[in-house]
């Protein structure tokens, strides 16, 4: 009997997984020794500088400053003392502290909307309207002066909510234009359109987000007329819109192309004319195909945001790194950089899996 | 054709040695047990079709006589070397045993010249020239030999199923395995396909052919297997098996085949 | 074209006409603001400071620049060094990284496919400029100098950068290297001969000993004939820094870990669907010929899977040389960096920015030309 494989004896059969998977030939199994060696240290080593030697609290002294001379000393590990203490800064920045609940109120709300966008049931003409909705209860929310609550002028925005706002606002504004732009990349009756929208997106997509964040805070001040002054805020978010409304070009450029021909071809037919068309036909259609891509784009401006750190507006990363330069705090960085980490990852990696499971269902349907 | 004719045709061709040996042969995927205690002996410049319903295990079957999927069961015996893990046996068997896909799988980046010499080239060491004209003749006899420098992509189907088929015959193998060559092609280039397989048959090749087509069964094969669920059910001439099937399972699947013939 | 709206002719010209219109409306009346802002603050135009002293410090210069009397010009020059030089690097780091990532992820082995899964995905999820942050903070982390690590000898580890050894350039090394140059021609030269000969008569001749002598005998035997010199130039401690050898700042090493670290995901899924990409059918069809696993790889499997990885691996190059902008959060002095530094002492703001657009843009042409030729010179031929 020339038996090569194992034949299976039962269902579950780790040793026989284990054979197949981690010691199929001598250079696997080397390596699974070797990988479960360097995990195992990694993971003692955490866990003693997470947990074991973690410090979780620290005193406050007379003046009400916190003692962190304990989380200085040696052999002492994280220092998991910064956070709650931070936590109101880090999230909400320069917020007046009693009307931090507006701000949470607004993430909580970003939140419902994405969970309500992923859904299914939802992907009709009316969420659009649902967006604009949330957009703006949550410029009221911030911004008060209406319904008796105490007006907060932009500058004092930050954190995780400005975060959000950069991020949903941006794509929302962002959308429209990306697909004017896509429809007019391509119009073949309309090759000044054409050739415009084409500069438009490959000048944009030619430079780094930063670069674009500099002019736009350098130069838009220029732009306005005489006496009126441009917020720094306001600034970056046109400058994020813009720069979103190119890749959100290219994507729905790749949906407009991927739809058959035989859309367009059957909607002139019935004589529907081209805006019709496009927003009973085509459309619908095309964007459905690239939500999956779109959803992917979202995830990069969502941690693309963070880089108004650099021309000084106060997101959720400046907040976290503006955090630990107060002295009592500066060693605890790493502390401050995991809570951060596990924030933004928590937001992104839920999209991630959305999207990838949102693509295997299209695969599978567009199979049959 | 008539029952005369094929009578003396099958009389004219002589059968030799056995040249393909499965002794039992079980294989699993998983949990699933696809091949049950197959036996099959075929011998030198027989032709043998295999049909049976789809998942009856005919495809891995033939797979397994050239080791593109491995036994875990029974012995396999190729032309004399047993099929084992030693890879140069492997690739000393595999030049013997020529290999037509479902989805031709002809190399989209070369001309299909260079799909038929390419092999030649690396295994038999052949120069270039000679590796040509022997592709040329191959492909004369497939009888498209004015596309020998355009690509795979520029064909039609049944072309390309006929490169196929010639480059499988550069290496001159002595077995050519055909797994159901006809079944992605569409209809109007079925009959090219068959006509070149049926001129190679006719030529003395040793054939082992996974196919639907039971016109060509009828017509070339010295012996039909039927499979069904892992297991060779029935065995024996054409004119018997679609004649007079012994058994239900057969008479089922060929009522299912032959609906409208 | 007859002159009523129902003639498409006549309405898809004004269409454009007003489209156009209203966008050089617009754009007339923010270039009308501008100069008069710009004249409000006493800012002249023109590019008359690229040849006036400029007092940027500039930590990191691979050219010679004295604050105070170098140009402005001189000084954008070391920026876009400086993003070359991390760039550069960075891109062949990142795809010799990706590469293996890639490939890891299609292993056999389960805990190896399962690390490179999770690695991708964590690293993707983050934003790069808090991993630069994160890798800029550990590289400041280390002793300072007087008490850096130095886990081999001539290496050490400290705050102010990584230092290793030199090696003092001698005439042998020279030789030693040319004859490496030459040996890559006679490799080449030898493989056509080779092709040549298995076409004539089916033999090939073996490469790899001809490759072993050209590329490494030979050199090796040249610059032992010369006196075989070899005097590193070890860091040493003296005073507060270490004098000699080479050094590498913190803020370059980290903007180089992090962009490799995050670019090299990307550029693993590329690999990985690459690889994927190319039907199985295409290996089993060469086994089913006889070919050696080798062959099958290099001759079938690697062109059709190269065909499928080189676009996308153009566009994260790409996507490496934009991110390498963040270096103006971590203090590293590339062309955003110093742009910067030079518009806001200047006031000359468009300049500056249009300085920074056309580099970028310069990068992102060159290779989408490539892009454009390589796609056109190796695309399948179809029906």
């Amino acid at each position: 009997m020339s038996a090569t494989a194992l034949r299976p004896a039962r269902a579950f059969d780790p040793v026989g997984w284990a054979r197949a998977n981690l010691f199929n030939a001598w250079w696997s199994s080397a390596l699974t020794l070797v990988l479960i060696y360097a995990i195992v240290r990694a993971l003692w080593g955490f866990i003693r500088w997470g947990f074991v030697h973690a410090v979780y609290s620290v005193p406050t002294g007379a003046n009400g400053v916190p003692q962190t001379g304990v989380c200085q000393a040696a052999g002492v590990g994280a220092c998991w003392a910064v956070i709650p203490e931070k936590i109101r800064f880090i999230l909400f920045a320069f917020y007046p502290f009693d009307q931090q609940w507006r701000p949470a109120l607004c993430c909580a709300l970003f939140v419902a909307l994405y969970a309500i966008s992923a859904n299914r049931f939802f992907w009709r003409r009316e969420l659009a309207l649902i967006w604009v909705g949330t957009l703006v209860v949550v410029g009221i929310l911030m911004w008060g002066g209406v319904f008796g609550l105490p007006y907060v002028p932009q500058y004092k925005w930050g954190g995780l909510p400005l975060t959000l706002i950069l991020a949903t606002l941006g794509l929302a504004a962002a959308f429209p234009l990306a697909v004017l732009v896509a429809l007019g990349r391509r119009a073949a009756n309309l090759p000044a359109v054409r050739l415009l929208c084409v500069i438009y997106v490959e000048i944009i997509r030619g430079a780094p987000l930063i670069a674009w964040l500099f002019m736009a805070t350098v130069m838009f001040p220029l732009f306005m007329p005489e006496g009126v002054d441009i917020d720094k805020i306001l600034a970056a978010q046109v400058a994020i819109i813009l720069f979103a409304a190119a890749y959100l070009a290219e994507v729905v450029r790749a949906g407009l192309q991927s739809l058959p021909r035989g859309q367009s071809e059957a909607a002139d037919a019935l004589g529907l004319g081209y805006w019709r068309k496009m927003r009973l036909i085509i459309l619908p259609q095309a964007l459905r195909l690239v939500i999956p891509p779109l959803v992917n784009t979202f995830i990069g401006f969502f941690k693309d945001t963070s880089l108004v750190l650099i021309v000084g507006i106060f997101d959720l990363l400046k907040a976290g790194t503006t955090a630990v330069a107060d002295p009592p705090w500066q060693g605890q960085a790493n502390e401050v950089y995991l809570f951060l980490a596990v924030i933004y990852f928590a937001f992104c990696f839920a999209m991630s899996k959305y999207s990838k499971g949102l693509e295997r269902e299209f695969d599978r349907s567009r199979r049959h | 054709m008539s029952e005369t004719a094929l009578a003396e045709r099958q009389a004219a061709h002589t059968i030799g040695e056995p040249i393909i040996l499965l002794d039992k042969v079980n294989k699993w995927y998983g949990q699933m047990h696809v091949l049950r205690d197959v036996s099959l002996s075929i011998a030198e410049r027989e032709r043998v079709v295999v049909c049976g319903p789809s998942g009856s295990g005919k495809s891995t079957m033939i797979r397994c006589i050239n080791r593109l999927e491995k036994h875990q069961g029974g012995r396999i015996v190729v032309d004399g070397t047993e099929l084992t893990d030693d890879t140069r046996a492997l690739d000393k068997i595999r030049s013997e045993v020529g290999m037509v896909f479902q989805s031709f799988n002809l190399f989209p980046h070369l001309t299909i010249l260079q799909n038929c010499t390419l092999a030649p080239i690396w295994v038999r060491k052949m120069p270039k020239a000679e590796a040509e004209e022997l592709a040329m003749s191959y492909l004369r006899r497939v009888k498209i030999p004015e596309q020998a420098h355009k690509y795979p992509g520029q064909l039609s189907g049944g072309q390309q199923q006929r490169v196929a088929i010639a480059r499988a015959l550069c290496m001159r193998p002595r077995i050519m395995l055909f797994d159901e060559p006809t079944s992605a092609l569409d209809p109007e280039m079925i009959k090219e396909v068959l006509d070149t397989m049926i001129e190679l048959a006719e030529s003395g090749m040793t054939m082992v052919c996974v196919t639907h087509e039971m016109g060509f069964a009828r017509q070339v094969a010295d012996r039909v297997v039927f499979m069904d669920r892992g297991e060779i059910v029935e065995s024996g001439p054409p004119h018997q098996l679609f004649e007079h099937p012994a058994t239900d399972r057969l008479r089922l699947f060929l009522s299912q085949i032959l609906r409208g013939h | 074209m007859r002159l009523s709206w129902t003639d498409p002719t006549l309405r898809n010209i004004v269409w454009q006409v007003l489209i156009i219109g209203a966008v050089a409306a617009l754009v007339w009346y923010l270039v009308r603001n501008t100069e008069r802002n710009l004249a409000a603050r006493h800012i002249a135009g023109g590019w008359a400071f690229l040849w006036q002293p400029a007092s940027i410090p500039i930590g990191e210069a691979p050219i010679a620049y004295i604050p105070s009397v170098s140009t402005y010009g001189r000084a954008l020059l070391i920026g876009i060094l400086n993003t070359l030089k991390v760039s550069v690097v960075g891109v062949v780091l990142a795809t010799v990284l990706g590469t293996f990532v890639g490939i890891g992820r299609l292993s056999p082995n389960w805990l190896l496919a399962r690390i490179s899964a999770v690695y991708v995905e964590v690293v993707r999820d983050i934003p790069l400029l808090l991993q630069l942050f994160f890798w800029y903070g550990l590289l400041q982390a280390f002793p300072p100098p007087r008490q850096a690590f130095n886990p081999i000898t001539g290496l050490f580890l400290s705050n102010r950068g990584i230092r290793f050894p030199a090696l003092e350039w001698e005439p042998a090394h020279g030789f030693a290297l040319a004859m490496f140059a030459v040996g890559l021609v006679v490799t080449w030269f030898w493989t056509r001969f080779a092709d040549r000969r298995q076409q004539a008569t089916g033999v090939r001749p073996p490469t790899w000993p001809v490759a072993l002598a050209a590329l490494v005998v030979l050199p090796v035997a040249v610059w032992a004939a010369l006196g075989a010199p070899f005097h590193l130039d070890l860091p040493a401690l003296r005073g507060f820094n270490f004098q000699g050898g080479l050094t590498v700042t913190p803020e370059y090493a980290a903007l180089l870990i992090g962009l490799v670290v995050y670019t090299a995901t990307y550029i693993a899924e590329i690999v990985r669907s690459g690889l994927l990409a190319v039907p199985h059918g295409q290996w089993e069809a060469g086994g089913a010929l006889g070919l050696p696993r080798g062959v099958v790889l290099r001759r079938i499997v690697l062109p059709q899977s190269l065909r499928i990885i080189i676009p996308p691996m153009a566009s994260q190059y790409l996507n490496l040389i934009k991110n390498s902008s963040l270096a103006v959060g971590i203090g590293y002095q590339d062309i955003v960096s110093i742009a910067d530094t030079t518009l806001n002492q200047t006031g000359q703001a468009i300049e500056g920015v249009t300085i920074i657009m056309l580099v970028y843009l310069t990068f992102s042409i060159t290779i989408s030309v490539f892009m454009n030729w390589y796609n056109a010179r190796i695309a399948l031929k179809e029906r």
